[in-house]
């Protein structure tokens, strides 16, 4: 008659935790294969427009950033609110723009030089005219691939 | 008795803060890191001349032209065009699947034309960029149905590639804006 009772009373095992910190780990080397440390903070408002033709940018070590937009409010009353280029993580004028683009070469081996990228993150209620000025700047400076950075539009939407 | 002692206090590291440690660390790592969607239009850009490259030299008919004002307001071949109805212009244009005497005589010979404004919107001019993309991309998807019997991308074979790339180029050509809309 206490067959069952007795059974009932001995199985009450903690649950064991030793796979915890294995089942952490696993999910932190995903995050860590998964995204790139963030390179730069942004100073500038960028909120990329919506686009179907989109190609992806594969090599990170092969691509430099431009980002054009209007100054975050706590810039705002240093810099105001026209667009404005960032460049690594401080304000440029387009004129620096060459320098940056050589600096960030030399860091690229020189077989793989004519595959950079420069990646244009701009925000979409800027004006044409600053973006006009960066891209004759680019062919002057000869880096003539370029990736208008742009969010995959929905379905639907069309 | 000593040696007993120790032989029992060594036999088992306590791991029990091991998930805790790794937890700082996944938590470290998701704060300092985005996944950032490294997409967009990826454009060849001429290689910088002092010299103006001359237009006229081309036959009417064979040339596209966009016009994007400050208002970002689209002319297309001399009249206003909504930007939904852009692709199928440009696609019917570039095609010309009825032989027409205003239209393109060759897809090889068919150029757009893109000339904005320094006051149009960014936005805008990414629309009108990748629309005229679009009809490309539909182009050669149509081309590649009726030839290889697949649908157009990037992971064909290269030959497949090249060969509709020659069939149906992809020339744009964009003009010096202009500077009469105000810009911000």
């Amino acid at each position: 008659m206490s067959k069952f009772s007795k059974k009932r009373g001995k199985a009450t095992p903690a649950i064991s935790t030793a796979s915890l910190p294995d089942i952490i780990f696993m999910l932190l080397f995903f995050f860590m294969v998964v995204t790139t440390m963030r390179d730069a903070e942004l100073k500038v408002q960028v909120s990329t427009p919506y686009a179907t033709e989109l190609t992806k940018l594969e090599e990170k070590s092969l691509v430099n950033y431009l980002y054009v937009g209007r100054p975050t409010p706590q810039y705002q009353s240093i810099y105001g609110t026209k667009p404005r280029l960032q460049l690594g993580d401080k304000f440029a004028d387009v004129s620096e723009i060459p320098l940056f683009l050589e600096r960030h070469k030399v860091k690229v081996p020189e077989s793989r030089r004519a595959q950079i990228t420069s990646s244009l993150r701009v925000d979409g209620t800027v004006t044409m005219g600053i973006v006009q000025d960066i891209k004759t700047q680019l062919r002057k400076a000869g880096q003539l691939k370029v990736n208008y950075s742009a969010k995959k539009r929905p379905t639907n939407l069309q | 008795m000593a040696k007993n002692s120790r032989s029992r206090t060594a036999n088992e590291i306590n791991a029990s803060s091991m998930a805790d440690i790794a937890f700082l660390l996944l938590i470290f790592f998701l704060v300092t890191t985005t996944i950032v969607e490294d997409k967009g239009i990826t454009v060849k850009l001429p290689p910088w001349s002092e010299e103006k490259p001359d237009i006229q030299q081309l036959k009417s008919r064979n040339v596209f032209s966009v016009l994007v004002n400050a208002q970002n307001q689209l002319l297309v071949r001399g009249e206003p065009v909504d930007i939904r109805y852009l692709k199928d212009r440009a696609k019917e244009f570039i095609a010309n699947p009825q032989q027409r005497e205003d239209l393109a005589e060759r897809p090889t010979r068919a150029i757009i034309s893109l000339k904005n404004d320094r006051g149009t919107n960014y936005k805008t001019y990414l629309e009108v960029y990748n629309e005229l993309k679009a009809a490309y991309t539909e182009l050669w998807d149509e081309f590649s149905q009726r030839k290889y019997g697949i649908p157009y991308s990037d992971d064909m074979p290269r030959a497949y590639q090249k060969e509709i790339k020659a069939e149906i180029p992809f020339v744009l050509s964009e003009a010096e804006p202009t500077a009469y809309g105000e810009e911000n």
